[in-house]
C-alpha cells in the first residue's frame, strides 16, 4: 500500500538494507549461540564463533629436541622429530626461530640458521634440524610457528549436557510442569467463558471487570501468601509443601484471568442465532456449550494453549519459589541459571544448554504461529 | 524419571476427567435435583427457572475459587503482610515502607526501574513501528517479521545467556569470544566487562528486553497499520506529503489508540522484570530493580515477608493507573452489559 510513496530505486534499496539490517540484528545472538554449541569446546575459547567456518590459527612456541637427539646422516648432524610430539596435529603454515619474526619462513622451505645450519618444518610438524658440526648443549633450538586447525563440529556437548550436566532430566520436569499446567486452566476457563459470555446471572458485569483488573496484577502479589499458603498446608498435613500439583495449581490460577479474558470475548463474538436454535431445539447450557461453542472455539483455545505453553515453560519465578532445585524437580530455566552460576565461563556447556531450552518454544512457536499471533492481537492488554 | 513420565500423565488424565467430570456431574445433578422433563408444565417452568438461577454458578465456581485463592487471597494478604514485621507475626504499622524509603538499594531499585520504564517501551514501540512500516514494503516482509518476532518465544533466562555471551569479556589484547568486544576492539577500541559498568550496565541488560519484546510492538502495530484506510494515504500522496510526512502525520495518528496499548502491555512487563537481572548481575553492580530486590528479601536470611510483601505492593500501586484504565475501556467497549 505503501509502496508508491517510495518509488526510486535508491529508497527502495534503503529499505531492504534497512530490514536486513533489524534482521541481523535479531537473529545473529540466537545464530551465535546454536554455532558455538555444535563447536569444539577448545575451539569456542580460541576463536569467535563467527570464525567457526575459518581455521582457528595460533601461533605456539617450541622447543626442539636437544643434542642428545642428533644422528648422524652423509656426514650431517641431523635432528629429526615431529613438532607436536604424539599430540593433536595442527597444519603449520610457517616458522621461524626468533620471538620477533615467528613466521618468518613458510612450512616446507629449508631455513638458513647461519654457521651452515639448516632447519625445515613442514606443515604436518615434521622437522629436520641439519649442521655440518655435531650438536652440542642441553636446550635444543627454539622454534615458533604459526599452526591452524581445521574447523570442528561436534555434538558431544549435547551429550554432555543432556546426560551428565542434568539437562536431560530438566527437560523432563519441564514438560511435567508444564503440560498439565496448559491443559487445566482451558477447561476451567472456558465454562467460565461460557457463562460470562451467554449466561445471565446477578453479578456478571462486575465479575468482568474483576477479571480484567486481575489480569495485570504483578504475579510479585501473590508469592508470599502462597508461599505461606503452601507451607502451611504441606506442615499441616505433613506433606512436601514443593509439589507439582502446587505448581499446576498456581499457573492454572495465573493463567487463568487471561483465559477468560481471551475466551470470553471470542465466545461472546459467536452468532446468536446458532445458539437460539439450538435452544429451541431444546438444548440445555451444558448441551450447547460441548456441542457447538467448544468445536467453535477451537481456534482460541489453541491460541491461549499456545500462550500458556510458552509462558510456563520459560518462566523462572514461579518454578524457583514453588519447586525444589533437586534434580527431581529443577526446571530447565532453573536449571540453566544455576549453570550460569557453577559453570560461567564453559560457554560449551552454557550454549549448549540454552539451545535445548529454547527448542521447544521455536518449534511450538514455528509451527503454531498463525495462532500464536491471533492470539497476541485479541489479547494485548495482557499483563501476565 | 519413567516413574515421573506415569505420574504425569496420571496427573493429566485425572485432572482433565476430574474437571469434565465436576462440569458434567454437577451439570447431571441439578437435572435430576430440579427435573424440567417428565414433570408437569408449572413444575417444568419452575424447575427451569430455578436451574437457570443455578447453573452460571456451576460453570464460573471452580475459575471463581482458584482465583479467589490465587490472586484476590493473595493480593490483601500482601497488603496485610506489608504493615507486619518479618515474620508476619507483630504489627509494625509503617516502618516497611520507612525502610523501604531510606534503604540504599531499594532506592537505587526504583531509580533503575524508572530508567527501565523510560527506555524499554519507548524503543520497543518505537522499533517495533519502524521495522513494521519498512517490512509492508518489501516481498520478504513476512518472513523479515517472523524472524524479528522468534525471540519473543525465547525465555528470558535462554535469552540472557545469548546475551552474555556477546557482552563476554577477555583482556585487552586477547583473542575476543563476545561479538561486542570483538567489534570494539576490530575498531581499535577498548574491550569492555559491559555487565559491570555502574548505570550503563543497566541499558545493556535493556537491550535484552528490547530484543524479546520488539516483535510484540510489530506485530501489533503491523495489524493496525493494515487497518488504516487507503484512501487517507492516498490524499496525502496526492497533496504531495514525503514518506516522513505520512508516516508522522497521517500514519502515527490513526493507530494512536493502538500504540497505548502496546505501551501499556510493554510497561507492565518492565514493572516486573526479573529474570534478566537475576541471571546477568543478579543486582550487582548498581543494576538491581524492584522484582529481584523482592525476590532477594522473600529468601534473604530466612525470609523477611514484610519487607517482600512493601516491595510487591509498590510494584502493584505503579500497575493500578493501567488496570483502572484497562477496566474503564473494557466496559466502554462491552457497553457496561
Amino acid at each position: 500500500m505503501t509502496a508508491k510513496t517510495g518509488k526510486s530505486f535508491a529508497s527502495r534499496f534503503g529499505v531492504h538494507i534497512a530490514v536486513l539490517v533489524f534482521v541481523a540484528i535479531w537473529t545473529i545472538p540466537t545464530l551465535g549461540i546454536l554455532v558455538s554449541s555444535l563447536r569444539d569446546k577448545d575451539q569456542i575459547i580460541a576463536s569467535g564463533w563467527w570464525n567457526s567456518f575459518a581455521s582457528s590459527s595460533q601461533t605456539e612456541a617450541g622447543r626442539l629436541p636437544a643434542a642428545s637427539a642428533q644422528t648422524q646422516k652423509d656426514g650431517k648432524y641431523v635432528i629429526e622429530g615431529n613438532i607436536f610430539g604424539d599430540g593433536a596435529k595442527r597444519e603449520i603454515s610457517a616458522f621461524g626461530v626468533k620471538s620477533a619474526a615467528p613466521t618468518q619462513y613458510p612450512a616446507g622451505t629449508a631455513a638458513d640458521l647461519g654457521d651452515g645450519v639448516s632447519l625445515q618444518v613442514n606443515a604436518d610438524g615434521t622437522f629436520v634440524l641439519s649442521s655440518p658440526k655435531a650438536f652440542e648443549g642441553e636446550r635444543g633450538q627454539r622454534v615458533y610457528f604459526a599452526s591452524s586447525a581445521p574447523p570442528k563440529f561436534t555434538t558431544d556437548n549435547y551429550r554432555t549436557v543432556l546426560f551428565s550436566e542434568g539437562i536431560g532430566r530438566s527437560f523432563m520436569n519441564s514438560l511435567t510442569v508444564t503440560i498439565p499446567s496448559t491443559v487445566i486452566p482451558i477447561l476451567i476457563a472456558a465454562f467460565a467463558a461460557y457463562a460470562l459470555a451467554w449466561m445471565r446471572f446477578p453479578g456478571r458485569a462486575l465479575l468482568i471487570a474483576v477479571i480484567i483488573g486481575l489480569l495485570v496484577v504483578p504475579l510479585q502479589m501473590s508469592l508470599i501468601p502462597l508461599l505461606k499458603l503452601y507451607n502451611g498446608v504441606g506442615s499441616f498435613f505433613g506433606v512436601p509443601s514443593k509439589t507439582y500439583l502446587g505448581i499446576w495449581l498456581a499457573h492454572t490460577g495465573f493463567g487463568l484471568p487471561f483465559a477468560i479474558y481471551l475466551l470470553r470475548s471470542y465466545i461472546a463474538g459467536l452468532p446468536r442465532e446458532i445458539m437460539e436454535s439450538a435452544r429451541i431445539d431444546g438444548a440445555s447450557d451444558f448441551e450447547i456449550f460441548v456441542k457447538i461453542v467448544l468445536p467453535l472455539s477451537f481456534p482460541v483455545l489453541a491460541s491461549f494453549a499456545i500462550f500458556q505453553f510458552l509462558w510456563v515453560w520459560n518462566d523462572l519465578l514461579v518454578a524457583m519459589v514453588f519447586l525444589g532445585t533437586e534434580a527431581d524437580q529443577i526446571v530447565l530455566t532453573a536449571k540453566l541459571n544455576a549453570l550460569l552460576g557453577s559453570r560461567g565461563g564453559d560457554w560449551e556447556i552454557l550454549t549448549t544448554s540454552a539451545f535445548v531450552t529454547i527448542i521447544v518454544p521455536l518449534i511450538v512457536f514455528f509451527s503454531l504461529q498463525r495462532y500464536f499471533v491471533r492470539g497476541l492481537l485479541a489479547g494485548s492488554v495482557k499483563g501476565g | 524419571m519413567a516413574a515421573q513420565i506415569f505420574s504425569a500423565i496420571f496427573v493429566i488424565i485425572i485432572g482433565v476427567g476430574g474437571c469434565v467430570a465436576y462440569f458434567w456431574g454437577a451439570n447431571k445433578l441439578l437435572d435430576v435435583i430440579f427435573p424440567s422433563r417428565g414433570v408437569s408444565g408449572t413444575a417444568a417452568v419452575d424447575n427451569l427457572r430455578r436451574q437457570g438461577l443455578v447453573r452460571p454458578w456451576l460453570f464460573v465456581g471452580p475459575a471463581m475459587i482458584i482465583l479467589t485463592i490465587y490472586l484476590i487471597y493473595p493480593v490483601i494478604e500482601t497488603l496485610r503482610l506489608s504493615f507486619l514485621d518479618r515474620g508476619g507475626a507483630s504489627f509494625v504499622g509503617l516502618a516497611n515502607y520507612e525502610w523501604a524509603f531510606g534503604d540504599h538499594d531499594f532506592r537505587n531499585s526504583i531509580l533503575n526501574n524508572v530508567l527501565w520504564l523510560a527506555v524499554v517501551p519507548a524503543a520497543c514501540t518505537f522499533l517495533g513501528l519502524i521495522i513494521a512500516v519498512l517490512t509492508d514494503k518489501i516481498w520478504w516482509g513476512t518472513i523479515a517479521k517472523s524472524l524479528i518476532f522468534l525471540p519473543l518465544a525465547i525465555s528470558f533466562v535462554g535469552a540472557s545467556v545469548i546475551w552474555k555471551f556477546i557482552y563476554e569479556y577477555r583482556g585487552e589484547g586477547q583473542v575476543q569470544i563476545g561479538l561486542l568486544n570483538a567489534i570494539i576492539q576490530f575498531f581499535g577500541g577498548q574491550p569492555q566487562v559491559w555487565i559491570s559498568l555502574p548505570f550503563w550496565n543497566n541499558f545493556f541488560l535493556m537491550v535484552i528486553l528490547i530484543w524479546i519484546q520488539t516483535g510484540f510492538a510489530m506485530v501489533i502495530l503491523s495489524s493496525a497499520l493494515r487497518g488504516i484506510p487507503e484512501e487517507t494515504l492516498e490524499a496525502a500522496v496526492i497533496d504531495g506529503a514525503n514518506p516522513f510526512q505520512i508516516f508522522w502525520k497521517i500514519m502515527v495518528p490513526q493507530i494512536w489508540g493502538t500504540i497505548a496499548v502496546v505501551w501499556t502491555t510493554i510497561t507492565i512487563l518492565v514493572l516486573k522484570v526479573f529474570d534478566i537481572v537475576l541471571t546477568m548481575t543478579n543486582g550487582q553492580w548498581n543494576s538491581q530493580v524492584l522484582a529481584n530486590l523482592m525476590f532477594d528479601w522473600m529468601f534473604r536470611g530466612g525470609g523477611d515477608f514484610g519487607r517482600g510483601a512493601t516491595i510487591a505492593i509498590i510494584i502493584m500501586i505503579a500497575v493500578i493507573p493501567i488496570m483502572v484504565w484497562n477496566i474503564r475501556q473494557a466496559n466502554k467497549e462491552t457497553g457496561g452489559h
